[in-house]
């Protein structure tokens, strides 16, 4: 039995019933980091001996007959973005390298508390600016699928491990589409959970009013049961939502469909889509509707704008939230060699740390903030966001949930869009709606393109704290798509 | 330093009217930060009183202190202000090295209390007040001057930087600096007047009528020590010129931090003289911030503000908005406690006190010792000798204020209460009093201890009265004979022979009765 084909639910009963121990899963899956790990390089920092630690106590717990959660034993690959005590949090950039954070993020110590054991940081594009995790200062993550294309981004090595069978679970941040389209691109599956249903209290923020922390899997139950464990309301960040946490696990066991009104998005196909993407997602409404659901198509007419809104948004924050790096109290520090002021340090130093589309940002954001141009950008951009939740509502005034392909294309060859940043933000082009409405999407696999034999998302989208519809629509087509292939998609993965 | 050319302050607003405006910085006296759970005691050892989220360290993420809103909405209602009933925080960027993320969680255009007002008695200070502004107030002879309030916002405070190595501890020249973040994320609210026209050559008096009315009025609120020499209230002043009769508003210039009630008057002064001399030279003012010298009590330019900042204000996306529902509101309203200026009627009143005495009650802050020391039992009269004499001598002597002496007014109420049934008489009070300031113990304490008591003991007395009488026959004579004045000397023995604890009274009494 190869321990890391298992699923986590798998995982989750085998260790329940003593079968293997959280040792012995731990160290399976840092042997297949070991193995493949130079070539997918998804993860920034293997934290090994804390994994062991982790896992031997967790053994020690189920051995005193301790009650312990599903995940308890469980391995977890954490992106890079989270706040970890005992572990580097660099978020991808120069600016942060070598920094220990004093506090564990809420999701890294609900993840400890839930017993998930944490395998290490992974890479992601820096700060979570992009869509390939190219812009990681650290070098790029490869698609397990074809170690010549990206994994997607900016959650890529979280992806990445898991379609790698590096973990059997991640987590990720979604701003425009970083854990979706990454999911996407991989032949996994891959939520942004509602904004405010899972914490941001240590998430290194990008854009505060978009980051949403949300799980990897490689199947849909597996996503729901991390989805579950890492959600719910957290004092500490305000912008948390104070409810229940949707039923999501529940939902993904039931994969139900029939009678469920679904909306094929009109917008979020056609020009600039791969044809082989179109075909899939179309075969995945078919495959639905032939499940029960009743399928329409419905118009939302300003998700037209959704790009440059994010594009204005996005920037205008990160140019803020990324002001605190000024090599005063951590970080990198450059030239203060005792003839320069404090001002001087800082500019070489964001000079230095920083990359290129960090810089782009920061200057996009600045600019779309200052006097005499607010109006005319950040507040038109807002607006602009106004209309988007009012296409929103007025679609699932009519269906229960929106669908469409979760990426343009698949995969792309690493450095084909490195120089051209509008192709780069294209990739994001299905999944920022549902970051600027704030409500909640997944993508679950639905086949391979054709024309390159990759894999191709499915994008269910939900209203707001109704994402256990999104792990009913997707273990329902999760499960049909399983009879008609035979086997799991990843299993054709041949990068490995 | 530069010298400035001044024109005198008569001449100056003889031609020209000032208008100021005041901002104010409260810290609020919150038992928590800001945004975060840190303690906020003043004057903690450096960088003992942070956390991730008042550190600005990468993912923390700001809660708002519902106190803090609960009592900016205080300070609100009690400035007549109209309060929001939804606002947003907004973040006012710039890089400065102790504000952690390098924007600070501020107000910007949705701030929690707007439009309201503040009257000021503009004479408390022995300023006799121009005819030219403000009504009298009904039944009494104190001015007020109506202060519009333009805004009250709550903000964070940002860390505070020590420069070390230069002459005048600001950066310039300074070989480092250190950074205290103790300091960052307490709570700050900011009250904006409008602006305060047409009060001539008051202009001055009126900004520090209003500070000290504002203080008084923020400390009966219990939102805040409102100390100004720890910096838990501070001002920046505005001052501007206009040629009388012009109709046109000068350009303003700000000066930053001034931190005594001192310092606002002469700030206001200093830049009328100054501003009064470059319009005469037909120059112009310019648009700046300047720093107040404390000893010199004049300005110098900080930076123009025509290369102003571009803080580039965006709502806060951390925080959700704040709604305060009506009833809360409400709540809140209905626990203010009596206005100063009521008060101060209230009392005035009550004590049956001029509004000379009352001035002086205000300007030497002992009014609430008064009133206390009147709870406690004593006599306004009492009270008021005790707090304006001996002790503000001793405060004086000390360099204390009144309040920071070690004596309570129950205490000073004690002492009272210990001459008014004879226990002591005044000498023997001050000696209590003195002792009690040094840390003697309880005025009880001191009299059992000391045996200061007045001696009442009648045989003692007039064993002693024999034997001054036997000591001092001449002068017994003259008494004897109705020169009841020359008695002098026989009580001056008496009460040294019973070491000063004597009553004088009864002494003269007992000899007069013994000579008759």
């Amino acid at each position: 039995m190869d321990l890391t084909r298992m699923t986590a639910a798998e995982l989750s009963g085998a260790l329940a019933a003593r079968e293997v121990s959280a040792a012995e899963v731990t160290r399976a899956h840092l042997d297949r980091i070991a193995a493949v790990d130079g070539r997918v390089r998804a993860f920034l920092h293997v934290a090994a001996d804390s994994a062991l630690a982790q896992a031997a106590d967790v053994d020690g717990r189920r051995g005193s007959g301790e009650p312990l959660g599903p995940l308890a034993g469980v391995p977890v690959a954490v992106k890079d973005v989270f706040t970890t005590i005992g572990m580097p949090t660099t978020c991808g950039s120069r600016i942060l390298q070598g920094w220990h954070p004093p506090y564990d993020a809420t999701i890294t110590r609900r993840l400890r508390q839930a017993g998930a054991i944490i395998l290490g940081k992974t890479n992601m594009d820096e700060f979570a600016m992009g869509s390939s995790t190219e812009n990681s200062a650290y070098g790029p993550s490869r698609n397990p699928w074809d170690l010549a294309r990206i994994p997607g981004g900016s959650s890529g090595g979280s992806a990445a491990a898991v379609a790698a069978y590096e973990a059997p679970l991640a987590v990720g941040t979604d701003t425009g589409g970083s854990i979706r389209q990454p999911a996407a691109v991989c032949g996994i599956v891959g939520t942004k959970p509602t904004y405010g249903g899972s914490s941001r209290y240590g998430v290194v923020a990008f854009a505060s009013s978009l980051d949403t922390p949300g799980p990897f899997g490689r199947t849909v139950l597996d996503t729901a049961l991390l989805h579950e464990a890492i959600s719910g309301h957290d004092p500490c960040d305000s912008t948390s939502i104070d409810a229940a946490v949707p039923p999501v696990v529940a939902a993904a066991r039931e994969a139900d469909v029939s009678g469920m009104r679904i909306g094929v998005v009109t917008e979020l196909s056609g020009e600039g889509y791969q044809p082989g993407v179109l075909s899939r997602f179309a075969e995945a409404v078919e495959l639905l509707e032939s499940l029960g659901a009743k399928v329409t198509e419905v118009s939302c007419p300003h998700f037209r704008y959704a790009l440059p809104a994010y594009y204005l948004i996005a920037p205008s924050e990160c140019s803020s939230n990324l002001a605190r790096f000024d090599a005063m109290r951590y970080g990198l520090r450059v030239g203060d060699d005792g003839t320069r002021d404090a001002e001087e340090v800082m500019a070489l130093t964001r000079e230095a740390g920083f990359g290129a589309e960090v810089k782009r940002r920061i200057i996009l954001g600045t600019y779309a903030l200052s006097s005499g141009y607010y109006d005319a950008y950040y507040g038109k951009a807002q607006q602009v966001r106004t209309l988007i939740i009012r296409d929103f509502d007025a679609a699932f005034g009519q269906v229960d949930v929106l669908v469409s392909p979760a990426t343009p294309t698949t995969a792309f060859p690493i450095g084909e869009r490195a120089d051209d940043p509008m192709a780069m933000y294209l990739a994001d082009l299905c999944t920022i709606p549902s970051d600027l409405a704030g409500n909640a999407a997944i993508s679950v696999p639905c086949g391979l393109a054709p024309e390159d034999g990759l894999p191709v998302g499915l994008q269910v989208m939900a209203p707001v704290l109704a994402d256990d519809r999104l792990y009913r629509v997707a273990a329902a087509a999760e499960a049909a798509f399983a009879g008609r292939w035979g086997r799991p998609l990843l299993a054709q993965a041949k990068g490995l | 330093m530069t010298t400035e050319t001044l024109v005198p302050f008569a001449e100056a607003t003889g031609r020209y009217e000032p208008v100021i405006g005041l901002e104010t910085h409260v810290e609020l006296g919150t038992r928590t930060k800001m945004f975060c759970g840190c303690t906020t005691t003043f004057g903690a050892e450096p960088n003992s009183q942070v956390c991730p989220v008042c550190l600005g360290l990468p993912g923390s993420l700001p809660v708002v202190n519902r106190m803090a809103i609960e009592y900016t909405i205080r300070i609100g209602l009690a400035l007549n202000c109209t309060i929001a009933t939804w606002c947003r925080f907004a973040r006012k960027n710039y890089f400065y090295p102790d504000m952690p993320k390098n924007f600070q969680i501020s107000q910007y255009d949705e701030p929690l209390c707007t439009d309201g007002y503040l009257d000021v008695p503009i004479d408390r200070h022995g300023n006799d007040g121009s005819a030219a502004y403000g009504p009298r107030a009904e039944g009494g002879s104190t001015r007020t001057v109506r202060v519009g309030i333009e805004r009250v916002h709550l903000e964070e405070d940002t860390g505070k930087s020590l420069h070390v190595g230069g002459v005048t501890g600001r950066i310039h020249g300074a070989e480092y600096s250190l950074v205290d973040y103790n300091r960052a994320g307490i709570p700050l609210v900011e009250i904006v007047t409008k602006p305060v026209a047409g009060t001539g050559a008051a202009a001055p008096d009126v900004a520090r009528a209003y500070v000290t009315e504002l203080r008084d009025l923020v400390r009966a609120l219990g939102v805040s020590d409102v100390r100004m020499e720890e910096g838990s209230l501070r001002c920046d002043v505005n001052t501007s010129l206009s040629p009388r009769g012009s109709g046109r508003w000068g350009t303003r210039t700000e000066t930053k931090n001034v931190n005594s009630l001192r310092s606002v008057e002469r700030a206001v002064r200093f830049e009328i003289e100054r501003q009064a001399a470059v319009l005469d030279a037909g120059g112009r003012v310019i648009q700046e911030t300047r720093h107040l010298h404390e000893d010199s009590g004049t300005t110098t330019s900080g930076r123009s503000k025509e290369e102003a900042q571009d803080y580039r204000y965006f709502p806060e996306p951390d925080l959700v908005p704040v709604a305060p529902p009506a009833e809360w509101v409400a709540q809140i309203r209905a626990s203010l406690p009596e206005a100063p200026s009521v008060r101060r009627a209230r009392l005035q009143a009550e004590w049956d006190l001029s509004d000379l005495d009352m001035a002086a009650l205000s300007n030497a802050d002992a009014l609430d010792l008064v009133a206390e020391t009147v709870a406690a039992g004593a006599s306004p009269a009492d009270a008021r000798k005790w707090w304006l004499g001996e002790l503000a001598r001793g405060a004086n002597a000390a360099g204390l204020e009144l309040s920071a002496l070690a004596i309570t007014p129950a205490q000073v109420a004690r002492v009272a209460e210990l001459v008014s049934t004879g226990t002591l008489n005044d000498r023997l009070a001050r000696e209590v009093i003195d002792a009690v300031l040094a840390g003697a113990g309880t005025p009880d304490e001191v009299v059992a201890n000391r045996g200061l008591a007045v001696v009442s003991d009648e045989a003692a007395l007039a064993a002693a009265v024999e034997a001054a009488i036997a000591a001092n026959p001449e002068v017994a004579a003259k008494v004897r004979d109705g020169k009841v004045a020359a008695a002098g000397p026989l009580i001056g023995a008496v009460v040294r022979a019973t070491g000063g604890q004597a009553d004088a009274t009864r002494v003269r009494q007992l000899i007069l009765d013994r000579l008759s």
